[in-house]
């Protein structure tokens, strides 16, 4: 195959109609690029949905209380009640497999109005009270200082953690932060740290804006007693939290003493659900990116076929003089398909290269402007490339079939005959 | 000496349409090494189709065909095509050569169908294109050669695979005369050197520079004779 003869016989061949060539190859070399950018659009919208989840553990749910709909064991319907935090004890004692349970409450929240002074400077944030694993479920990157620990949550420390969206508004650009107390619905809490997140979107904004504060020390500064807002339950690696959901939600009835058919006391949503369904839309959307990039590459196929049907029709003659010669029909038939194949490949790989700039150029375009909603850092994968080579081989291989079939089917007498 | 080629009761015929045509009607002659041997007939006397079923280009009906005392029966194309290059060297009337090949790369062609080596294949194609003169042009593609030129190239690339025979089919049918001297006078000397040619022509002058002729008529052979051969390079300056 890698014969000096055979190669320099190819070029010869493909460069004797170089434009005819080269149209041909532009059908291939388009085919390829549609495929890439499909791809490489498909995986910047991906990048960008799930640049919306943040860093948040996805094999988790929310869990909270509403009223009953049903009466039950002596208790009349639209009861209102709360999680206890007694609760999260029950729940880990139940459930095996369980990573997280943090327990949580808010003050603030949607349009809530300014709850956090400091000097002249007011502003309204979103303030949670929380347990020092929330964390691990709701990553952020602490820039100074420390999170929440356990010694925070026995002694009832009024310290907070404030998002770097609150230092902005609050403080001074190069004004020292910890150390510094806030005012939080009248309660002094002193900063220990500071945080940033890495979410983007919507909330990307409103997520710099929170403050964290010790889950006891919540309770206790805003009368609390022992309730919880809700819950954050995450499973460990090997368990989704969809099949433990349903244990979880029965244990909490039984506890509460709910009607068990009542579907409507405890609230929940299912983040992994929700992450499952976008996979799978862009396991879909991945699909189509293949199916349509392949159709298109499909036509420049059938266009290097009938340019090979050409070739070889031109060549009816020389090719019966190569095997009045002797030339081994195997020998003629692997001629025409390795022309087939290099032209397939030369234009692929233009295609590929054309298709790289051009993602390259649209990532230098979003650098400069700033991030786009919903879309993020599109590329293909050096899997995805190699797939595109894999397919771009196998369609020189059958763009070839069909002409170096041909070519070998005439018999060498005919052939002679053409004039 | 050793018979080169035997033919026994040779036929052939074309099915064209409903109706069958009877090219060969039964044809018995054999070639020795060495002969030179013009095949003469008017057209539609089965001359060419004689020569391809020689040069395995064509399968016979019926009949037997020994190539150097090897039957020839019922080849497959790889086969076919090794036979050939082994056995066949070809030269037609309108030269076939490759047009986008030079002299040397033309004369090559069966050395590299043999899967000889690039260095070795091209020393001796030019051992070859030497001894029909054309040393000078090897590296000229055909459009930059005369039509005596392109013959010779076509004549020596015949000779390079060394083969046991040589056919020629009309080979000075589209050369004028003087050039077809000087193309015979090298398949005379050739044929000095003891190789086998069989020549298809319906020149007579062509024909007496052959050591035997063979007159074909309607699918037959009407007559077999010896004569004296006419040296070409009489005729060439």
């Amino acid at each position: 195959m890698f014969n000096r003869d055979r190669w320099k016989e190819i070029l010869e061949v493909l460069t004797t109609n170089l434009f005819r060539t080269i149209l041909t190859a532009f059908g291939v070399f388009w085919g390829i690029l549609i495929l890439i950018i499909l791809l490489a659009a498909g995986k910047g919208l991906e990048n960008g949905i799930k640049a919306d989840f943040g860093d948040i553990a996805t094999n988790t749910m929310f869990m909270w209380t509403r009223s009953t709909t049903k009466a039950y064991a002596g208790l009349p319907k639209d009861r209102e009640f709360e999680f206890k935090i007694q609760d999260v004890q029950t729940i880990r004692a139940n459930i095996p497999n369980l990573r997280f349970i943090s327990p949580r409450n808010q003050l603030g929240g949607f349009r809530g109005g300014s709850n956090v002074v400091r000097g002249i400077n007011t502003g309204a944030y979103n303030i949670y009270g929380d347990y020092p694993e929330i964390i691990n479920q709701d990553p952020m990157t602490i820039t100074s200082g420390r999170f929440l620990n356990q010694n925070d949550i026995q002694d009832k420390r009024k310290i907070a953690i404030i998002g770097r969206g609150v230092r902005n508004d609050l403080y001074d650009k190069d004004e020292e932060v910890l150390g510094t107390y806030i005012k939080i619905q009248g309660v002094n809490f002193m900063v220990v740290g500071t945080y940033k997140k890495n979410n983007t979107g919507d909330d990307g904004e409103e997520a710099q804006k929170e403050i964290f504060v010790p889950f006891t020390t919540f309770s206790q500064a805003f009368n609390r007693g022992e309730d919880v807002g809700w819950m954050a339950i995450t499973a460990n690696d090997g368990n989704s939290i969809s099949e433990l959901k349903d244990k979880i939600i029965t244990t909490m009835r039984e506890k509460h003493k709910i009607h068990p058919e009542d579907n409507r006391a405890i609230g929940y949503f299912d983040l992994y659900e929700q992450y499952n369904r976008v996979e799978s839309l862009f396991g879909a959307m991945g699909f189509i990116a293949y199916f349509v990039g392949v159709l298109v590459l499909l036509s420049g196929i059938i266009g290097v076929s009938n340019i090979m049907l050409i070739v070889v029709k031109e060549r009816t003659k020389e090719i019966g003089i190569r095997r009045a010669l002797g030339e081994d029909p195997w020998s003629i038939k692997k001629q025409i398909l390795l022309e087939s194949i290099f032209l397939t490949i030369i234009s692929g790989m233009a295609g590929i290269v054309m298709g790289a700039l051009f993602i390259y150029g649209v990532n230098a375009l979003l650098d400069a402007n700033g991030p786009v909603d919903m879309f993020l850092n599109p590329s293909v994968s050096l899997g995805v490339v190699s797939i595109a080579l894999v397919i771009l081989i196998i369609s020189g291989l059958l763009a070839g079939f069909i002409p170096a079939q041909s070519a070998i089917r005439v018999r060498p007498i005919e052939a002679l005959r053409t004039e | 000496m050793a018979k080169m080629i035997e033919i026994k009761n040779l036929q052939k015929s074309y099915q064209m349409g409903k109706n069958s045509l009877h090219v060969l009607k039964g044809i018995d002659f054999s070639a020795e090494e060495g002969e030179l041997v013009a095949i003469m007939g008017s057209s539609g006397s089965g001359k060419s189709t004689l020569l391809n079923i020689l040069g395995l280009l064509d399968v016979a009906d019926t009949g037997e065909y020994h190539l150097d005392g090897k039957l020839i029966k019922n080849l497959n194309e790889t086969k076919a095509a090794k036979y050939r290059n082994q056995f066949l060297g070809f030269i037609f009337q309108s030269f076939n050569l490759i047009n986008y090949k030079n002299a040397l790369e033309n004369v090559t062609l069966p050395l590299y169908y043999q899967g000889m080596g690039r260095k070795e294949r091209q020393k001796k194609a030019m051992k070859y294109l030497e001894l029909v003169g054309l040393k000078d042009w090897a590296h000229h593609l055909p459009n930059e050669l005369s039509g005596g030129q392109k013959q010779r190239v076509a004549i020596a690339r015949a000779m390079a695979a060394e083969p046991k025979v040589i056919l020629a089919d009309e080979l000075t049918g589209a050369l004028d005369s003087t050039t077809s001297y000087e193309v015979m006078d090298v398949i005379q000397k050739i044929n000095d050197q003891g190789n086998t040619i069989l020549v298809v022509t319906h020149e007579n002058d062509i024909a007496h520079m052959c050591k035997r002729i063979i007159y074909l008529k309607d699918g037959v052979i009407e007559e077999d004779k010896k004569i004296k051969q006419v040296r070409a390079s009489e005729y060439v300056q």
